[in-house]
């Protein structure tokens, strides 16, 4: 039975190598063929036009203005909220909130999307007119869904903290506030920072929801009202009817895709590694 | 100082719920006027799109993918904390494995799919390719949910039963996997969870026809793909707020179960300790 066990345990490891080689070698012909240079730098993306521009330059820029926009509006607020959940709720009314932040992790992206359409992109239309998908809509968007993945990974932070840190304080006449300010929070700095780096990675990775609201033109980012195309939503919109070097060069979209996430990982491992030493 | 520190923690928190709960009740209040059974009819036409076949190939694609990953999932959990050593070199691998799979975002695991299951191995746009995909994808969750579910399940209990003389497999599934079996389940209903709100993995594996599929190589669309094709339509709104509000449930009751699973599970634990 030790055996099955251990085939099983495998599985996870054949799955990241074959998704590796499925990713990579479908793109890295593509990469050779067109030059590395012109794929990552280049500025223009127009697949249908001959001859074919596959620069993805655009939607880099495009995924790291949404992911930049939804941290400013998502780590404050997130974070703030677990403070208040850690140290300032009640306990009856920290198990009622505790269920809705839960609950809000486990909407589905798509209704989250649908919300930000419906509600979001015409109350941004009516303040800056346009047609009201742009960076502001989806990172508002993304700023609320990264939120509960905040929320919960600083909360639990911050309750690691050894209580006689907060007591300590209190003793030497600081005020509840200020004790929880000036000495909890950057004694849980470390796990409030991974619950950033996986929030950006959240943000990176998300797909569905972005494509509703973000406008989806594919040229570099033009300004705050002006719509964007991320690295995600490139995929799905052309995926469909893409053939030949298109579907490489789409393939290649989330190779570069994959390197940040691997990226954003590896930092993630680093930051857990020092916290436990 | 203070009163204003203490001022913008409580206003964050109110944004915070002010949010879920404008999302909550927008869905609810504009859904259940466009719940009408006509959405619940066996076919899908372009006159009356019907959410059922969606609800069907959404409990037929939990059901397979339940099947394939569940063993595999909690079989490694067994492998990592009854067998192997901490210091072993394979664990350490398999760790990194399961993190870097926990974090791929789901439009990679799509493409992945479409490349491998779809193309490669021809199985076309069809449940078995979306079942094997989505399969990959929550396995990490009941990886990491067996082992703090075996890791809780006290020692005490694994001594006693080899003091009684039981092998090492008689102990693993007749007495620890009792004692994990909240936790196991949490995990499990979690992944249902994520297998219902997932979208961009199952758009080139699944495919999107609005139909029930005949069989494992047939094509389908789940709820969540359903109401993302209808947005990006944007002709059938009404229906989408009634698709948002059948997700909306699922995840509530999800969410519901799990609470009191692994509310069950910490119980357990220290009644074993008291006793």
């Amino acid at each position: 039975m030790k055996g099955i066990f251990l085939v099983c345990a495998i599985v996870s490891i054949v799955a990241i190598l074959l998704i590796c080689i499925f990713i990579f070698a479908g793109s890295i012909p593509f990469i050779q063929e067109y030059g590395f240079k012109n794929f990552l730098l280049g500025t223009v993306w127009k697949p249908s036009n001959n001859p074919q521009a596959f620069g993805i330059l655009p939607m880099i820029l495009g995924s790291l203005c949404v992911t930049f926009g939804s941290m400013v509006i998502g780590v404050p607020i997130g974070l703030l909220t677990a403070i208040y959940l850690a140290e300032f709720s009640s306990k009856k009314l920290y198990k009622f909130l505790k269920s809705g932040i839960n609950l809000m992790a486990g909407i589905p992206s798509i209704v989250y999307g649908f919300f930000a359409l419906v509600v979001i992109v015409p109350f941004i239309r009516d303040i800056f007119g346009g047609t009201g998908m742009n960076i502001i809509t989806a990172s508002i968007l993304l700023g609320i869904m990264i939120l509960p993945t905040v929320i919960s990974i600083s909360e639990a932070a911050i309750r690691a903290v050894p209580k006689s840190y907060y007591e300590g304080s209190i003793a030497l006449g600081a005020t509840h506030e200020r004790s929880v300010f000036s000495v909890v929070l950057p004694a849980a700095k470390s796990g409030i920072l991974s619950s950033i780096i996986l929030a950006i990675g959240r943000a990176i990775g998300e797909t569905m929801a972005v494509i509703l609201v973000a406008g989806n033109q594919a040229r570099i980012p033009a300004g705050l009202t002006k719509g964007v195309r991320t690295l995600t939503t490139n995929i799905v919109i052309e995926m469909a009817y893409a053939a030949d070097k298109h579907r490489e060069a789409l393939i290649a979209t989330a190779a570069v895709l994959f390197l940040f996430i691997l990226a954003i990982n590896g930092i993630f491992l680093i930051v857990k590694r020092r916290t436990n030493n | 100082m203070s009163r204003f520190l203490r001022l913008t923690v409580k206003l964050s928190a109110f944004i915070t719920f002010g949010i879920l709960f404008s999302i909550v009740s927008h869905i609810l209040i504009k859904g259940i006027s466009s719940l009408n059974p006509s959405l619940f009819q066996l076919e899908y036409t372009t006159d009356n799109v019907s959410l059922f076949p969606a609800m069907i190939t959404t409990i037929m694609l939990i059901f397979l993918t339940l099947i394939i990953a569940t063993p595999i999932g909690v079989f490694t959990g067994f492998y990592l904390i009854e067998y192997a050593k901490k210091e072993n070199r394979l664990v350490k691998i398999i760790r990194i494995a399961t993190e870097t799979l926990s974090g791929i975002p789901s439009i990679v695991y799509g493409l992945f799919g479409m490349l491998f299951f779809v193309i490669y191995l021809n199985f076309q746009y069809s449940l078995l390719a979306g079942t094997l995909t989505i399969g990959i994808m929550i396995l990490p969750l009941i990886i990491r949910s067996t082992e703090e579910a075996l890791l809780s399940v006290d020692n005490s209990l694994r001594e006693g039963s080899f003091a009684l003389g039981t092998g090492k497999l008689n102990t693993i599934f007749k007495i620890v996997l009792p004692a994990a079996m909240p936790g196991i389940l949490s995990g499990i209903i979690l992944s249902i969870g994520r297998i219902v709100g997932e979208t961009a993995a199952l758009m080139f594996t699944l495919g999107t026809a609005a139909k029930i599929p005949e069989g494992l190589f047939s094509s389908g669309r789940t709820l969540a793909l359903h109401m993302y094709v209808l947005s990006t339509e944007g002709i059938h709104v009404n229906e989408s707020y009634a698709t948002g509000i059948v997700l909306l449930a699922v995840v509530l009751i999800v969410n519901y179960i799990s609470t009191l699973l692994s509310n069950k599970l910490a119980k357990g634990s220290r009644d074993g300790y008291k006793g």
